[in-house]
């Protein structure tokens, strides 16, 4: 069976760098150090795995220039009056308290692959054996003509979950009678495929429960999109009349936006919002260009066996930043990646045993109270990319009972991969 | 290869077995309404028996015979070409007996993706039951002679897949890096808040929610993603490597 042959690979491999690797670190009597650029679902899990699963023999620093995470995962049921801001507001306490992971809340700018030094804003140096980048996204403003970091004040993205998740919050709660919100979703590939779509459903599901009669407009680049049947069941149900989706063979094409007038225009029509939520197209966190990390596409190549950057065999680059194949961009795609990062490393450093790697992500979103929905894969390296083995997306039609079940599933997921990421 | 003999071997033994428990059913179900179970088995296999025969003589059409079929390891006769899903099925330990038949019966195309019958499904418990049990009643063969094993042991009894799973010996390395997938959801602490706690659960529970999931008699989609493609000694090393965990 096939066990046989994956046990076998994993004992020639561990085997192989117990004799060759390790010795090279013992002989130093210095601990081989490991550090992670990244402290969300990807840079967090792989940090703590990687001290757990070592018991000590590797130095693990965890860079991130937060001193506490939000999670873009579930920040949409904030919006929507679910959860409260600290309910989706991680420290890392955890990670330096039992795993004994040191944590620099700093920016790291460049790295120096030659010399395995990670630079800091504040001109310190980080050394590394291995380096974990999972910085995640950075949105490319121009891809919306007229939208830029200041724009983003008056019509905020939350697509990087913290003060901007709020902003959008305060504006959205501020929505009266007779008002509009337009939303500009981003083309591919982004993060959270879902993601758009489940916000514009909670943002009618606050101001349905607050009586207040306003529509969202939702402008996307994008011929179809994730769930789609499932949403688009889901809004005629509970928000008739409330949730508008124009593809581009309807609006034209997005031109611009102004924000100061809350004008979009678009090949054949200008929508005026009193609420504008603009989501620029994305690539991976800059630090990940500034390392030399990134391709022509702006993310990551990445061998699909162990997540090692094809450009540097010293360098591991996971989550949305990476470009992992048929797997999307998601905090338990993230999680699931750092983990076979995590496994690799300690291969390469302590001669740990590795795996054949295998990757796995779920999504859920909800619709309305209860009404949640789900779509998943398995995934396993295939001809040199991450391909997907299996898969599986709620029906539409399903009874109330599977899909509050399926919601209910979703918050025990939360807490699950949370616990997973902080400890 | 080794494992997969031993694998098969196990899986043969359980159908002498299983094979005896579908005679002694048969006995019970003739001494109550024989007649009418008959019947309306009989009636109900009208709709399969374009493609399959069953009983004395039956032979391959379209499906495979379905002579014996309680207690057969899916996809296992040799002389029937079965699609890849169906032989897959089998690899994985899938074993036809009552509740996994039912489940199929069901709905075949969800319950092995890809597998060939071209048949909606009998949505009717009671039907499926009547008809799984004229099956067992009407074969007049066993569900297959056991293959000889060159040292002429063979173990068992098995009579499901989680029987031959918990014969191996599951490593409990392996099942950590596995476990990986599952603690995503499932606290590694042992805390639950909204999915269950699956740290220090027995072997033989853990082993047979694992098949239940994987042929739906427990349905949870994400379980099934999860569990479908794990093969008998990946269960094995995680049902060693959680059993062997304290909650916190």
């Amino acid at each position: 069976m096939t066990y046989m042959n994956r046990r076998q690979f994993g004992l020639l491999v561990g085997a192989a760098s117990a004799t060759l690797t390790m010795p090279a670190y013992l002989r130093a009597q210095e601990k081989p150090k490991v550090v992670v650029i990244g402290g969300g679902a990807g840079g967090a899990t792989a940090a703590r795995y990687i001290a757990k699963d070592s018991e000590g023999a590797i130095d693990v620093t965890l860079i991130d220039d937060s001193e506490q995470f939000t999670t873009c995962f579930f920040s949409n049921l904030y919006i929507g009056g679910y959860r409260d801001f600290g309910s989706i507001t991680h420290s890392y306490d955890k990670l330096q308290s039992d795993y004994g992971i040191t944590k620099v809340t700093g920016m790291a700018v460049s790295v120096d692959r030659d010399a395995r030094l990670v630079k800091m804003a504040d001109g310190s140096t980080i050394p590394y054996d291995r380096l974990v980048v999972s910085p995640g996204i950075d949105l490319i403003w121009d891809s919306v003509e007229g939208y830029s970091e200041e724009a983003s004040q008056i019509a905020p993205h939350a697509w990087k979950a913290g003060r901007q998740t709020q902003l959008l919050k305060e504006k959205l709660d501020s929505i009266s009678n007779g008002q509009q919100i337009v939303m500009v979703a981003p083309p591919n590939p982004y993060r959270c495929p879902p993601g758009p779509y489940e916000r514009a459903s909670m943002m009618a599901h606050l101001l349905k429960t607050k009586g207040v009669d306003a529509k969202i407009i939702i402008l996307d680049p994008k011929d179809k999109f994730s769930k789609q049947g499932l949403f688009e069941e889901g809004w005629e149900t509970h928000y008739p009349g409330m949730i508008e989706w124009y593809g581009p063979t309807v609006h034209g094409g997005i031109e611009s936006v102004d924000v100061s007038t809350g004008a979009v225009e678009t090949g054949i029509d200008t929508f005026r919002g009193d609420l504008l939520n603009i989501i620029p197209a994305q690539k991976a966190g800059k630090i990940a260009a500034e390392a030399g990390l990134t391709d022509d596409s702006g993310y990551c190549p990445i061998d699909a066996a162990s997540m090692r950057s094809a450009q540097d065999e010293n360098v591991f680059v996971i989550g949305d930043a990476s470009i992992a194949g048929a797997m999307p961009k998601s905090g338990f795609s993230a999680n699931s990646q750092a983990k076979v990062a995590a496994m690799n490393i300690r291969g390469d450093l302590i001669g740990s045993k590795v795996f054949p790697a295998k990757y796995s992500n779920t999504c859920w979103s909800l619709i309305e109270t209860d009404d949640g929905v789900k779509v998943g894969a398995q995934y396993a390296p295939q001809d040199g990319a991450i391909a997907s083995t299996s898969s599986f997306i709620s029906q539409t039609g399903e009874d109330a009972a599977t899909r509050k079940a399926t919601y209910e599933e979703s918050i025990g997921w939360y807490a699950g991969i949370t616990a997973d990421m902080f400890g | 290869m080794p494992h997969g003999e031993v694998n098969r071997r196990t899986a043969w033994a359980g159908l002498v077995s299983g094979s005896a428990f579908a005679v002694c059913l048969a006995i019970s179900s003739q001494t109550l309404a024989a007649d009418d179970a008959d019947t309306a088995g009989e009636r109900l296999f009208a709709q399969c028996k374009t493609c399959h025969e069953v009983g004395e003589g039956a032979r391959h059409k379209i499906g495979p015979h379905l002579d014996g079929i309680i207690g057969r390891l899916a996809g296992s006769l040799d002389d029937f070409k079965y699609s890849a899903a169906m032989r897959q099925a089998g690899e994985n330990g899938l074993v036809w007996d009552r509740d996994a038949l039912d489940t199929y019966l069901e709905k075949p195309r969800d319950f092995i993706r890809g597998n060939r019958m071209s048949y909606r499904g009998m949505s009717d418990p009671e039907d499926r039951s009547v008809l799984i049990e004229w099956l067992a009643a009407t074969s007049v063969s066993q569900p297959g002679d056991p293959i000889e094993s060159d040292d002429g042991a063979v173990s068992g009894p098995a009579r499901s897949f989680a029987d031959i799973v918990l014969a191996l010996e599951g490593d409990p390395d392996y099942g950590e890096y596995l476990a990986g997938e599952c603690v995503t959801c499932h606290q590694a602490s042992g805390h639950a808040d909204g999915i269950p706690s699956i740290v220090g659960l027995p072997k033989e529970y853990f082993v047979t929610a694992l098949f239940e999931y994987k042929t739906n008699v427990r349905r949870n989609e994400v379980m099934k993603l999860r569990v479908v493609n794990l093969a008998n000694e990946e269960i094995a090393a995680l049902a060693a490597y959680f059993s062997g965990l304290e909650p916190q």
